[in-house]
């Protein structure tokens, strides 16, 4: 690849950490925090992203990025004082950055329109308090003026032009690392040079400061080139020099000059431009961003889910980057070691070895060892979800503008860890769950405030481990589901009997379903077709499953749970109808020894089994798989009590238990079809296939009365 | 012998950029990331020149500059500063901090190699 590109590559993705930081930090604004770090760390992302596009010629996004820099300068300078109206303006700022960095990216320029607006803003942000505390930029203009001017001969003479130069070091010139010889040699490049030394001010040895200055120079210059060019050599050490620079009478140009008397320029130094305010910068910015309405809108394509590492802490650590083919290579060839040791164990069984013998203990220490080998592999791919909830707030502030609601986010758990492959997968999910929690779940303002509610609704976002799995929940504080609502409309569509008898849970669970909208008209926002049961079928692909939970006045939660990983899998291993299964550990709570009493049936399919008080639906797993036509005796079977979806419980019956193990996933739609009542498949210690139950249709289908899923044995 | 340059620089693209364009003139490049990486740097090299940002998270560019000309053993070191700013101000307080002289972004590699040709022997 050719290097500037892959600079250029690294600029994109460095943008995207920048914005994310600026993100974060603008949020901590918001939230009240104005210490310097914060402050600083915004205004640093700005500026790194206006230096790198600076290099590849980027200039919308350069001018763009500087009237905001220069914003956020004024910010740290406590200049500008950060009022929500402020904050409301750097945090849009934010977003037009992004669609600039993202335009750039794609060769195109962003919006002119919406970015013309903003930077109007920020110019009478920047201009408002400055004009009051600080000089206007006019007072730039005669500042230069006083300055001393070109040479009094301004037409320069054609031929033989000698620069004469008088230069004295003082001894700060040494301290900042200058070096008088290195600036005579720069003369040299302009042309011929005649330097002289003089030593006339060097004290006796005795007297000497190691450090002074004591040597100064006169150097004729044979150039055509003006005084400019002569100054720039002595750009660096301004102040830290006298220096007098003539142009010798066109006249006199021979070696035996006409000796000028020296004069002291100590001040003559400062640079001729004009400087220009910041202000002047922005105006300028401003006026040109209106001048160019021909900038076409930015074909912005799909945001890219950029992996985001950029921790604070991070970066003090060392980090490296991999390919992540070879973490998913190393991945593999651990699964496959996995499996071997399992297979090696097995036959060590079989060889009738005992269990204390050397051989079995040196076993035990390798399956340790590779144990360990996994995790730390896995912890590789580990992610924070922060990457994915960076992205959420600007998605509020988007949906909370169409539709007119007034939204806070609130996240909890950005830090909480789960596999990159997950991570990429639930960006599309959340992004729903939080769209239809502003759009449905919150009540319009004015509702809110007849409820007696503040007007600003609160969307709550939180990630959390528990018992082996992601759970991510999106909750708001609105009105919760409007449950006799959702049942007309059930009805009216024809989804349930006019007549159903529904719990207040199957009646939230019906907006999973495929079809269902509640919204009376179907809005831009949550619309588009896609409801509830795209966000619950895209979760299931993923081995998780989500929940509702909705109180009445006082809004909703919908739980998302996911397996931290999709390459293993901790799972109790049992037999039903001579078949091997693996169940996966999160979902069992417990085993049980059914008793004839507590066994009750309710009809000729379906059992219950009394515990404690209640009562759990029983599953016959080998008949439900259709492993066996007959259904076994309770009491002659090894139940497990499970849990799936939505804490529903249910009581799975299997002939056997053969321990506990974890499991290398294979996908057993990648490598034959989806079976219902079947998650995925694994290869056991003795190379046999087993297959891994998946609970949450098994327990489903236990819910007779539940509209929403055909039951298993209708599947097949 | 090629001459070390040490730049310090939070970017990783301007760090990216400034060894391509550095490399290409025959310079031996060493980065650092931040301030504190710098002197870090400085305690087990000594670059000829060094070229640094200023905005820079834990340490800036000042703070950098400062403390380089404070060790008894880089205190001589020719530093050089990158700044977006042509402004007179900045300038003078890079000078102030005891940088030899500066570059202005976005550098143009051949400016870049005139100026550290010009801080160094």
């Amino acid at each position: 690849m050719d290097p500037m590109a892959a600079i250029r590559d690294v600029f994109f993705q460095e943008c995207e950490e920048q914005l994310a930081e600026l993100e974060t930090g603008l949020l901590r604004m918001e939230d009240g925090a104005d210490d310097p770090d914060t402050v600083n760390a915004v205004f640093r992302a700005v500026h790194s992203i206006k230096g790198g596009a600076g290099i590849f010629s980027l200039d919308a996004l350069v001018r763009f990025a500087h009237v905001f820099e220069t914003s956020l300068d004024g910010v740290r300078s406590k200049r500008i004082s950060v009022t929500p109206a402020v904050m409301k303006l750097l945090l849009r700022a934010a977003d037009a950055l992004a669609d600039h960095v993202r335009a750039g990216r794609e060769g195109a320029v962003a919006e002119p329109s919406k970015t013309a607006a903003l930077v109007a803003e920020f110019t009478a942000l920047n201009a408002g308090p400055t004009a009051a505390s600080a000089p206007p930029p006019a007072s730039a203009a005669p500042a230069a003026a006083a300055t001393p001017t070109p040479p009094p001969e301004p037409a320069p003479a054609p031929a033989g032009r000698v620069w004469n130069i008088e230069f004295k070091p003082i001894s700060s010139l040494y301290a900042k690392g200058n070096e008088a010889a290195l600036l005579l040699r720069e003369l040299g490049a302009l042309g011929r040079v005649e330097v002289e030394l003089h030593t006339e001010s060097l004290p006796s040895l005795a007297e000497i400061e190691p450090e002074g200055a004591y040597l100064s120079w006169s150097a004729r210059l044979y150039s055509e080139c003006d005084e400019t060019q002569v100054r720039d050599v002595f750009d660096f050490v301004d102040g830290d020099c006298t220096l007098s620079i003539s142009l010798q009478a066109p006249q006199a140009a021979q070696p035996a000059a006409a000796e000028e008397p020296p004069e002291e320029f100590g001040f003559e130094f400062f640079p001729v431009t004009a400087d220009t305010s910041e202000s002047e910068h922005a105006n300028e910015a401003a006026a040109e961003a209106h001048d160019h309405p021909e900038h076409h809108p930015a074909a912005v394509g799909p945001v890219e889910a950029m992996a985001a590492k950029a921790e604070t802490a991070s970066a003090v650590s060392a980090t490296i980057r991999v390919d992540l083919d070879r973490v998913d290579r190393l991945i593999d060839l651990v699964g496959e070691l996995v499996i071997n040791e399992a297979m090696l164990s097995q036959r060590v069984l079989e060889a009738g070895l005992a269990r204390a013998s050397g051989v079995a203990m040196a076993l035990d220490e390798l399956e340790h060892l590779t144990r360990e080998i996994q995790d730390s592999v896995m912890a590789i791919r580990a992610q924070p979800v922060r990457s994915v909830f960076q992205r959420m707030p600007r998605l509020v502030r988007e949906v909370a503008a169409q539709t007119g609601k007034q939204v806070r986010l609130l996240t909890d758990g950005e830090g909480t860890e789960v596999d990159k492959t997950v991570i990429e997968r639930i960006a599309d999910p959340l992004t729903h769950m939080i769209r239809n929690a502003i759009d449905h779940g919150l009540e319009s303002t004015e509702k809110r405030l007849a409820a007696g509610k503040p007007a600003e609704g609160v969307v709550r976002l939180t990630a959390l481990h528990r018992s082996g799995r992601i759970v991510l929940e999106v909750s708001d504080d609105g009105g919760g589901i409007n449950r006799p609502r959702v049942k007309a409309i059930a009805v009216e569509k024809g989804l349930i009997a006019a007549d159903a008898q529904l719990s207040d849970e199957e009646i939230d669970n019906l907006i999973f379903l495929p079809g269902f909208s509640t919204a009376a008209v179907v809005s831009d926002i949550s619309g588009r077709g896609v409801g509830m049961d795209v966000v619950r079928q895209s979760v299931t692909a993923l081995g998780g499953r989500i929940s509702i939970a909705s109180r009445p006045g006082h809004g909703s939660t919908f739980t998302l749970s996911l397996p931290l990983t999709l390459a293993v899998l901790d799972g109790m291993v049992v037999s039903a109808a001579g078949h091997t299964l693996i169940i996966p550990l999160g979902t069992i709570l417990e085993t049980l020894q059914p008793r004839e009493k507590d066994v009750h049936a309710l009809d000729s399919e379906l059992r219950v089994l009394a515990l404690r008080g209640g009562y759990v639906p029983i599953v016959d797993v080998g008949l439900t798989l259709g492993y066996s036509d007959q259904p076994v005796e309770a009491t002659q079977s090894v139940a497990l009590l499970v849990e799936g979806e939505g804490r529903t419980k249910a009581v799975l019956l299997v002939d056997a238990i053969h321990g506990q193990r974890q499991v290398v996933i294979k996908s057993l739609e990648a490598n034959y079809r989806a079976v219902p009542g079947i998650a995925a498949a694994t290869v056991m210690g003795d190379g046999r296939v087993a297959l891994i139950l998946d609970v949450d249709a098994v327990v489903s289908g236990t819910r007779s009365d539940a509209p929403r899923e055909p039951s298993l044995l209708e599947a097949r | 012998m090629s001459k070390t340059v040490l730049t310090v620089d939070d970017s990783r693209t301007m760090r990216d950029m400034l060894k391509h364009s550095l490399v290409a003139a025959g310079f031996r490049v060493i980065q650092a990331e931040d301030g504190v990486h710098g002197l870090e740097v400085l305690a087990e090299e000594k670059p000829d020149v060094i070229v640094t940002d200023i905005n820079m998270p834990r340490m800036d560019g000042f703070g950098f500059i400062e403390a380089v000309r404070r060790d008894p053993a880089c205190r001589a070191m020719p530093m050089l500063v990158l700044t977006t700013e042509v402004d007179a101000e900045k300038k003078g307080r890079a000078k102030a901090a005891g940088a030899t002289g500066w570059i202005v972004k976005p550098f143009d590699p051949v400016k870049l190699v005139d100026a550290i040709r010009r801080v160094t022997a």
